[in-house]
C-alpha cells in the first residue's frame, strides 16, 4: 500500500511532469510573481485589497467564463462578447425607461436580454461560419462594427425614429440617450443582485471548507472498495486545500483584522457557480460532445454526421447569452452605465483575463478564468500604487496594466498561430516522406 | 443584361461599387443642402493627402502576401519617433522643412528595423498574420505609453510644464505644422489646393509604383500573389514578405509626419492605437482585397472614403444638429468594409 503511493506520488511529481507543469502554466506563475511583487510595493492595506478585489471577482468572473464554450467549439476567443454586452445594455436602457428596480427589474433585464442576444449571437455566428479560419478577427471587427449601429441607434434612431420620452434617458433636445445614466434614480438597479444576501467572506470560506471535507470523508468511504493509490492522493490534495481555505478562515477570523469583516454576496456567487457547473456538465451531454469534436476537426466532425455550422452557432448564441447577462452583473454592480463606454472594453479586458490565468486559444476551463480573474484585477488594483511608489508617477502602473492586457493577448495568439504553422509544417513533411 | 451587370459590379468590387453610390448620394445632397462647396473641396483634399500616405503602405504588406498591415502603428510610432528627435534636436530649420525632412530621416531606421523584426515574427505565423498583427499593434501603441513618459524628452515645447512624461498632443506651430500644405498651395475659386501635400503622396506612389516595376518588386509581387511557384522558380518567399513589411512600416512612418504635419499636431499616448484600421478599410474601398491590391486601389480608396467622411459631415449635421454623426458613419463604413473583405478571404474548407 506505503509503496503503491510512493510510486505513484514518483510517477505524479518526476522532474519532467514539474517541468512540463511549469512550461504549461509560466503565464499564470510569471503573473502570480508580478502580482505578489504589486501587492507588496503597492502598500495597500490588505483589507482595501482583499474587499476590492472580491467585488471585482464577483463582477467581472461571469463574462470571463462567457468566453469557455466558444473554445471549446474550436472558435477560438469571442471577442464578440461585446455584442452580447450590448444585448444587455439595450435590456438595462428599456428596464430603466419602465422604472423597475429591485431583483423584479434585474430579472426583467435578464429576460428581455435574452432574446436580444440570442438574435446577435446567430447573426455573429452566421458570420464566423462564412469567415471559418479568421474568426477571431472576424468577431473582433464585428464587435466594432455592432458598436457603430449601437451608437446610431441609441444617438440618432433614439427619439426620432423610436418614440421615446423619459427625461432621465434621454438628453435635454428630445433626440439621444445620454452619456450616463444612474441605475440607482428612477427604480433602484444598483445592487440589484448583489445586496440580496450578503454574509463575511471567511465565515463562508469555512463553512464550505468544512461541508466539502464532510463530504469527501463520505464519498471516500462510499467508494471504499475500488480505491485506487492515485485517487488517495487525490483526495490527499483536495482534503489539504480544504484544510488549508479552513485554517485561513479560522486565523482571519479570530484575528482582529479588519479582512474578516469583508461581505461575500452570496447571491452573485452562485449565479457565478451556476454557470461554472454549466460549463463543466455540458461537455457530458450530446452537445457538449458535438462542441468537442467541432472543436477538434471540423472535418471528422463533418463525417461524423453532425451539423458543423449549426454546432458552430449554438457555442457562439451561448456564449453571447451568457455575456449580456454577464454584463447585467456588471452594470448592478458599477451603478452607472457609460452609455457608450460601458461595453468597449469588456472583450479585451475579459479574455486577457483569462489568458493570465493561463488559457488559451483552444484551451481554457473554469479553473483558468477564476485564477485569472484573481490575478487580472490584482494588477489592476495594486499597479497605479505601485507604479507610483516605484516609479514616482502612477500613470506608468497604469499604462503598464494596459500594457499586460493587449500584451498577453498578442504573445497569446502569436504563440497559438506559431505552433499552428508548426504543426502545419509537421504534417507537410510526414506527408512528403510518405 | 443581368450577366453583364455580376461581371461589372465583380470587375469593380462590391465595396467600391456601393461606397462610390453612397459618395454620390452624399454629394447630391450637400447641393441641394446648399453646402459651401469652396471649403468641402478643400477639406477633401487635404484630408486625402493627410490619409494617403497610411492608406499607401498597406500596399506593399499585400502585395507581400501578408495582408493587410493591421500592425500600422508599429510604423506610425517609429514615425513619432522621428517627429520627435529631430524637434529635441532643433534640427527645425527652414532648409530642412522646419525639420520635417530630418523627422523622415531619423525615423527610417527605426522602421526598418521594427519592419525586420516585426517581418520575421510574421514568417513564424503564416495564416493568422491579420490578428496577431492587430494585437501586436496595440502591444506596442500601449508600452510605448510608457516610453512616452520615461525618455529622456526635454524640449520645452514637448513636454508637460509640471510632471513627467510628454504632452499628450504637441503642437507644431513652431516647426513643421503644415509645412507640406502650405508649399505652393494656391486657390481655385476659393478652394485651397495644398499643392506640396499632394505632390508628395504622388510622389509617394510614383516612387512605390518604379519599385514595384523593378526586378525586386516583381519578385515581392509574385511571391504574396503565388507562394509556390515563387519558391518554386526560385524566389525567396520570407525574404520577400520581410521586404514587405520594412516598406510598410517605413511608409507608415513617413505616412504619420505627413499625418502629423498636416493636423498641426503630434498626438502621442492612445491615439495611434486604431490608426491601422481607416488606412485598411480605405485600400478595400478602393478595390483591393485581403490578398491583391495596386497603389491605384489607395488613391482611389482614400479619396472616396475621406471624401464620404468631410462631405457627410455638414449634411449630417444640418440633418440632426446634435452627435456626431460622420463619426458614427465611419465606424460603421470601415468597419462593414473589413468584414466583407474578411467573408471573401476564405481560407475555411
Amino acid at each position: 500500500m506505503l509503496n503503491n503511493i510512493k510510486q505513484e506520488v514518483k510517477k505524479y511529481y518526476s522532474p519532467s511532469t514539474i517541468k512540463r507543469f511549469m512550461v504549461d502554466s509560466s503565464v499564470p506563475l510569471l503573473f502570480i510573481v508580478v502580482c505578489l511583487l504589486g501587492v507588496y510595493y503597492s502598500k495597500l492595506p490588505a483589507v482595501f485589497i482583499v474587499d476590492t478585489l472580491l467585488e471585482r471577482i464577483t463582477r467581472n468572473l461571469f463574462l470571463v467564463l462567457a468566453l469557455i464554450i466558444p473554445v471549446i467549439a474550436g472558435l477560438g476567443l469571442n471577442f464578440g462578447i461585446v455584442i452580447g454586452a450590448m444585448a444587455g445594455q439595450f435590456a438595462i436602457l428599456m428596464v430603466k425607461h419602465f422604472g423597475i428596480g429591485g431583483f423584479p427589474g434585474f430579472m426583467l433585464c435578464i429576460a428581455i436580454s435574452t432574446p436580444i442576444a440570442m438574435l446577435f449571437g446567430l447573426m455573429t455566428a452566421r458570420l464566423m461560419n462564412k469567415t471559418k479560419g479568421q474568426e477571431m478577427i472576424s468577431s473582433m471587427i464585428a464587435g466594432f462594427f455592432a458598436n457603430g449601429v449601437y451608437q446610431f441607434i441609441l444617438l440618432f434612431l433614439v427619439g426620432t425614429l423610436i418614440p421615446i420620452k423619459n427625461d432621465i434617458l434621454v438628453l435635454a433636445n428630445g433626440v439621444g440617450v445620454r452619456n450616463t445614466i444612474d441605475l440607482s434614480r428612477n427604480g433602484n438597479l444598483t445592487y440589484s443582485l448583489d445586496n440580496l444576501l450578503k454574509l463575511p467572506l471567511f465565515q463562508v470560506l469555512a463553512a464550505a471548507a468544512v461541508i466539502a471535507l464532510l463530504a469527501m470523508v463520505a464519498d471516500y468511504h462510499i467508494k471504499k472498495r475500488g480505491k485506487k493509490a492515485s485517487s488517495i492522493i487525490q483526495y490527499g490534495f483536495k482534503a489539504l486545500v480544504c484544510l488549508a481555505v479552513l485554517v485561513t478562515s479560522i486565523a482571519v477570523l479570530t484575528s482582529k483584522s479588519p479582512v474578516r469583516n469583508v461581505k461575500l454576496p452570496i447571491v452573485t456567487t452562485m449565479v457565478i457557480a451556476g454557470l461554472c457547473i454549466f460549463n463543466s456538465i455540458i461537455l457530458k451531454t450530446k452537445l457538449g460532445q458535438d462542441l468537442r469534436t467541432v472543436g477538434q476537426d471540423m472535418h471528422i466532425a463533418k463525417i461524423s454526421g453532425i451539423n458543423v455550422d449549426r454546432t458552430r452557432e449554438i457555442a457562439i448564441i451561448i456564449s453571447t447569452i451568457f455575456a449580456a447577462w454577464g454584463q447585467i452583473i456588471f452594470m448592478q454592480n458599477i451603478g452607472t452605465l457609460a452609455t457608450y463606454g460601458s461595453h468597449v472594453q469588456i472583450a479585451t479586458f475579459s479574455i486577457a483575463a483569462i489568458l493570465l490565468g493561463g488559457a488559451s486559444v483552444s484551451r481554457a476551463t473554469n479553473g483558468q478564468a477564476i485564477l485569472g480573474v484573481i490575478l487580472f484585477h490584482t494588477l489592476f488594483i495594486v499597479s497605479p500604487k505601485a507604479g507610483n511608489n516605484i516609479f514616482g508617477e502612477a500613470q506608468i502602473g497604469e499604462f503598464f496594466r494596459a500594457f499586460v492586457a493587449y500584451g498577453v493577448i498578442g504573445v497569446a495568439l502569436g504563440l497559438h498561430a506559431w505552433r499552428k504553422t508548426m504543426g502545419g509544417r509537421k504534417k507537410k513533411t510526414t506527408v512528403v516522406s510518405e | 443584361m443581368a450577366d453583364t451587370v455580376r461581371t461589372y459590379t465583380r470587375k469593380i468590387g462590391l465595396p467600391r461599387l456601393i461606397i462610390s453610390a453612397l459618395f454620390i448620394a452624399v454629394c447630391i445632397a450637400a447641393v441641394i443642402m446648399k453646402q459651401d462647396f469652396r471649403l468641402l473641396v478643400s477639406d477633401v483634399l487635404r484630408r486625402f493627402g493627410m490619409f494617403g500616405i497610411l492608406a499607401l503602405a498597406m500596399i506593399p504588406a499585400i502585395q507581400s502576401g501578408t495582408g493587410p498591415n493591421f500592425a500600422l502603428p508599429i510604423g506610425v510610432i517609429c514615425g513619432l519617433l522621428g517627429g520627435l528627435i529631430a524637434i529635441e534636436l532643433k534640427l527645425t530649420s527652414a532648409i530642412l522643412g522646419y525639420g520635417f525632412i530630418p523627422a523622415i530621416l531619423i525615423s527610417l531606421p527605426f522602421a526598418i528595423l521594427a519592419g525586420y523584426i516585426y517581418g520575421r515574427l510574421l514568417n513564424k505565423i503564416k495564416g493568422s498574420e491579420m490578428l496577431v498583427a492587430t494585437y501586436t499593434g496595440f502591444s506596442i501603441v500601449s508600452f510605448m505609453q510608457i516610453g512616452w513618459v520615461m525618455l529622456p524628452f526635454k524640449h520645452p515645447e514637448m513636454i508637460w510644464p509640471i510632471g513627467k512624461g510628454l504632452r499628450v498632443t504637441i503642437a507644431l506651430d513652431s516647426t513643421y505644422g503644415k509645412v507640406l500644405n502650405n508649399l505652393w498651395a494656391f486657390k481655385i475659386k476659393g478652394a485651397n489646393i495644398p499643392t506640396g501635400l499632394l505632390l508628395f503622396f504622388f510622389g509617394s506612389c510614383f516612387l512605390l509604383w518604379v519599385f514595384s516595376r523593378s526586378k525586386t518588386g516583381i519578385a515581392l509581387n509574385i511571391s504574396g500573389d503565388n507562394p509556390k511557384f515563387a519558391a518554386a522558380s526560385g524566389i525567396d518567399v520570407d525574404k520577400n514578405r520581410i521586404l514587405g513589411m520594412v516598406l510598410s512600416t517605413v511608409i507608415a512612418a513617413v505616412g504619420i509626419i505627413v499625418y502629423s504635419q498636416s493636423y498641426g499636431y503630434i498626438q502621442l499616448y492612445m491615439d495611434p492605437l486604431y490608426m491601422a484600421f481607416p488606412a485598411v478599410a480605405a485600400v478595400l474601398i478602393g478595390g483591393a482585397s485581403t490578398k491583391k491590391a495596386k497603389i491605384s486601389h489607395a488613391i482611389i480608396g482614400v479619396f472616396l472614403f475621406q471624401g464620404i467622411l468631410v462631405v457627410a459631415l455638414p449634411v449630417a449635421n444640418d440633418m440632426i444638429p446634435e452627435g456626431n454623426l460622420s463619426e458614427v458613419l465611419r465606424m460603421i463604413v470601415q468597419n462593414a468594409i473589413i468584414l466583407y473583405a474578411l467573408t471573401k478571404v476564405g481560407g475555411g474548407d
